[in-house]
C-alpha cells in the first residue's frame, strides 16, 4: 500500500471511530427519554437543552468513579472481559459502506473503510467474537449469576447466529456478492417484474432488499435483535432473574464498556440492516430530488456537486441507520422478556425452518429469473 | 512498505505462546480462551497469505461457533481443575510421551525442510484469483462444480456425525427412563 | 385455574400483536399526558392530615404545651425529650422540648395525646437533612400549619 492508501484508510477509520463514540452518548439518552415518555413520564431533562447532556454527566461520572477490582474474580480474566467485548463491536462497521464513491485527484474513494472481498463473512466473524466478552466476563466473575449470565448468552449466540448467517444467504443469492459494497450498490437498480410479468414504469420501486427478501428480513431482524442482547431477547442480563447477569461484578468504567459495546452493536446491526435491507446509502424517495434541487440553486458543478451528493447519501445512510436504532429502543420498551424454553424454540423450531425455507424459495425463483 | 514480516511473526508468535498457555494453563475455561486467540491468530496469519475466506471461516467457524459451544460444555459441565488433574504419572510413560513428542517435533521439522518454499500453485496465483472475482468466489465456484462429490459427501459423513450423537444420548435417555 | 385460550393463527403469528403493541407505545410516547412532577417548580399538595414536620402551637406568642408528660408517655419511638420548669405565675411549661427527628416515625401518637392541642405534625414534607437532626423548642414554635 502506499502513503496515501494509508492516509486514506486512517482518516476513514478515525471519522467512523468518532462518529461511534458520538453515537453512544446520543443513544443512552434517547434510550432514557424514550423509554420515560412510553411509560409517561418526562426522563432526564435538565442537564442542557432537553437533557442532552445528561449523557456528558454521566460520562464524567463513570471517569471518575472509583474502579475497584473484587478479591474473588481473575483478574487478568475479569480486565480484559469489557475490551473484549468493545472491539469487535468497533470493528464490524469496518465493511459497512456509508455513502458511494467519489473521485478525488485521480482517485476512486470509496466511503468505506474496508471492501473485502469476504465482507458479509467478516462481518459475522467478528459479530461472534462480541459473545466471547461476556462469556469472559461471566466466567471470570466467579459468580453463580454472572456464570447463569454467559451460559445463557453462548448458548444463544450459536442459536441465532445460525438463522442470522442463513437468513443473509437469500440477499447473498439474490445480488450475487457478498461484498457490502456491491450489494448497496445493486440496489439502487429497479424492480423490472413481478413473477414473470413485466411492471409498469409507474409501480417500478428500487431493488432494496426487503421487497425482495422480505421473508429474510424478517428472519435476519429478530436474529440480529437475539445477537445484540436487546429486549426481548435479553436473557444473558434479564434483570429479575439474574440480577444483572453477566456484568454483575463490574462497576464505573468498566461497566461503562459494556454499555458501549451494546449501544455500538445496534448501531452496527442498524447499519448492516440498512445496508442489507433498506438501500444502504441509496437516497430515500424524494431526496434525489432535494439533492438536484439544491446543486441547481447554489449552482454546484464537478466536484462540489459530488461532495453534495455524498453528504446527501451520508444522511440518507444516517436517517435508515437512526430508524433502526430507535426500533430497537421502540421494542426494548414495548415487550417483555422470553422465558428461556420460548427462546430456544423460537431460534431452532422457527427461524432455522423459516431461514431454510427461504434460501429454498429464493433459488427457485432465481432460477426462474424472477428475481 | 512491506511489513508483512513484522505481522507474520506478530501472530506466529502470539499463536506459539497462546498454544502453550493452552497445554500449560491451571483451569480449562482459560485454556479455551487461549486456544480462542490460536485460531485467532490463524486467521491473520491466513489473512496475511491473502487468503481472506478462510481467515474468516477461522474466525466464524472456529473460534466463533466451535469454541464457545466448547466453552458452554466446559462451564455447564463445572469442570474445574480436579477434573483435569490425572495426578502424578509414572516416570516411564512420562519417558516415552516425551520422546514421541519430540520425535514428532522432528519429523514435521524434516518434512518442511524437505518441502521447497514455495508451493505449486498453478494457475491460483493471486493476480489471477483477483482478475477471476476474488477468493471467495474462486472457492465456491470450485466447491461446487469440480469438488462438489467431496464436499457433499463431506457433509454426509457430518451428518452421520450428528445422527450418532443423537442416537448416543438418546438411547443413555432411554436406559435412565427403564 | 390457568385456562388456556385458543388463539388464532395470526394471533399465534405474533407480529401483528408485536405491531400492534409497538403502536400503543407510540401512543402512550406521543399524546398520553405526562405524569411527572417537576419537583423544584412544580410540588405535590399533600392533604391537611399528612403527618410531616412537628410544630408547637402558640397562643398569643406562648406555647400552649404545660408539659404534662403524655408525649414522650405515649411516643413509641421515645424520641420527645422535655424538661419541665415554672413560669412566675406558677404555670408548668416546658424549658426544654426536644425531637430527635432520626428516631420519629411520624405516627401522630403525640398529637392525638395532646390535652393542650399544643404538639402537632404539619404538612411540610422535605426534611431532608445532610446532619442528625434534632428540633429544639425554639425551632418548634415556628407556626408551621394552621391545625
Amino acid at each position: 500500500m502506499e502513503t496515501l492508501d494509508w492516509i486514506e484508510v486512517g482518516a476513514k477509520a478515525g471519522f467512523l471511530v468518532i462518529v461511534l463514540l458520538q453515537v453512544v452518548p446520543m443513544m443512552v439518552w434517547v434510550e432514557r427519554r424514550g423509554s420515560a415518555l412510553m411509560q409517561n413520564r418526562l426522563g432526564p431533562n435538565r442537564c442542557g437543552p432537553l437533557g442532552l447532556l445528561q449523557s456528558l454527566a454521566d460520562v464524567v461520572k463513570f471517569l471518575w468513579k472509583e474502579d475497584p477490582v473484587p478479591g474473588h474474580v481473575e483478574p487478568f480474566y475479569y480486565v480484559l472481559a469489557p475490551l473484549v467485548s468493545v472491539v469487535p463491536a468497533f470493528m464490524t462497521f469496518a465493511v459497512i459502506p456509508f455513502a458511494s464513491s467519489i473521485q478525488l485527484g485521480g482517485r476512486t474513494v470509496q466511503f468505506q473503510v474496508a471492501d473485502l472481498n469476504v465482507g458479509l463473512l467478516y462481518v459475522f466473524s467478528i459479530a461472534s467474537l462480541g459473545v466471547y466478552g461476556i462469556i469472559m466476563a461471566g466466567w471470570a466473575s466467579n459468580n453463580k449469576y454472572t456464570m447463569l449470565g454467559s451460559l445463557r448468552s453462548s448458548s444463544q449466540m450459536i442459536s441465532y447466529e445460525l438463522s442470522m448467517g442463513l437468513s443473509v444467504i437469500g440477499i447473498i443469492m439474490t445480488f450475487s456478492s457478498v461484498k457490502l459494497g456491491d450489494i448497496a450498490r445493486q440496489q439502487g437498480q429497479l424492480i423490472t417484474q413481478l413473477g414473470p410479468f413485466a411492471l409498469p414504469e409507474m409501480l417500478q420501486i428500487p431493488k432494496w432488499g426487503i421487497f425482495v427478501q422480505p421473508l429474510g428480513f424478517l428472519v435476519f431482524l429478530v436474529a440480529v435483535f437475539a445477537e445484540t442482547n436487546r429486549l426481548p431477547f435479553d436473557l444473558p442480563e434479564g434483570e429479575s432473574e439474574i440480577v444483572a447477569g453477566y456484568h454483575l461484578e463490574y462497576g464505573a468504567m468498566k461497566f461503562a464498556l459494556f454499555m458501549m459495546a451494546e449501544y455500538l452493536n445496534m448501531t452496527t446491526a442498524s447499519g448492516l440492516l440498512a445496508t442489507l435491507y433498506f438501500g444502504g446509502w441509496q437516497l430515500l424517495p424524494g431526496m434525489a430530488w432535494i439533492l438536484h434541487g439544491v446543486q441547481d440553486l447554489f449552482g454546484l458543478t464537478g466536484v462540489y456537486a459530488e461532495w453534495a451528493r455524498v453528504l446527501f447519501e451520508g444522511t440518507s445512510f444516517s436517517i435508515k441507520v437512526a430508524f433502526f436504532m430507535w426500533l430497537f429502543v421502540w421494542v426494548r420498551w414495548t415487550l417483555p422478556r422470553f422465558r428461556y424454553d420460548q427462546l430456544m424454540d423460537l431460534g431452532w423450531k422457527v427461524m432455522l425452518p423459516l431461514s431454510l425455507g427461504n434460501i429454498f424459495v429464493t433459488a427457485i425463483l432465481i432460477y426462474y429469473g424472477w428475481v | 512498505m512491506n511489513i508483512s514480516p513484522f505481522f507474520f511473526y506478530g501472530f506466529g508468535g502470539i499463536a506459539i505462546a497462546c498454544a502453550l498457555l493452552v497445554i500449560l494453563g491451571k483451569s480449562p475455561v482459560s485454556s479455551a480462551f487461549s486456544l480462542v486467540m490460536v485460531f485467532f491468530s490463524f486467521a491473520g496469519i491466513y489473512a496475511l497469505l491473502d487468503a481472506h475466506l478462510i481467515a474468516a471461516l477461522q474466525i466464524f467457524v472456529y473460534a466463533g461457533a466451535i469454541m464457545v459451544l466448547f466453552i458452554f460444555v466446559i462451564m455447564l459441565l463445572n469442570a474445574d481443575v480436579p477434573t483435569f488433574d490425572l495426578g502424578r504419572t509414572h516416570l516411564g510413560i512420562r519417558i516415552v510421551a516425551g520422546s514421541i513428542s519430540l520425535a514428532t517435533l522432528l519429523i514435521f521439522i524434516w518434512a518442511f525442510k524437505e518441502t521447497p518454499l514455495t508451493a505449486p500453485v498453478a494457475q491460483f496465483t493471486p493476480e489471477n484469483i483477483e482478475a477471476a472475482g476474488g477468493n471467495t468466489q474462486v472457492v465456491s465456484e470450485l466447491m461446487f462444480s469440480e469438488y462438489l462429490l467431496p464436499f457433499e459427501l463431506t457433509s454426509v459423513l457430518l451428518l452421520a456425525a450428528i445422527i450418532g450423537a443423537v442416537a448416543i444420548a438418546k438411547r443413555k435417555l432411554a436406559a435412565g427412563r427403564s | 385455574m390457568l385456562l388456556k385460550k385458543k388463539k388464532s393463527f395470526l394471533q399465534e403469528f405474533y407480529l401483528i400483536e408485536i405491531i400492534k403493541g409497538l403502536m400503543i407505545t407510540m401512543k402512550n410516547m406521543l399524546f398520553s399526558p405526562k405524569v411527572t412532577i417537576q419537583f423544584p417548580e412544580e410540588r405535590r399538595n399533600y392533604s391537611d392530615r399528612y403527618r410531616g414536620m412537628h410544630y408547637i402551637k402558640a397562643t398569643n406568642g406562648v406555647e400552649n404545651c404545660t408539659a404534662c408528660m403524655l408525649c414522650p408517655t405515649v411516643c413509641p419511638a421515645e424520641c420527645i425529650h422535655i424538661e419541665a420548669g415554672e413560669r412566675p405565675d406558677k404555670e408548668k411549661y416546658p424549658v426544654k422540648f426536644e425531637i430527635d427527628l432520626l428516631r420519629c416515625c411520624f405516627c401522630g401518637m403525640c398529637e392525638e395525646a395532646c390535652p393542650k392541642d399544643a404538639i402537632k405534625l404539619s404538612n411540610i414534607y422535605e426534611m431532608s437533612t445532610t446532619h442528625r437532626e434534632v428540633y429544639d423548642k425554639q425551632f418548634l414554635l415556628e407556626q408551621r400549619g394552621n391545625k
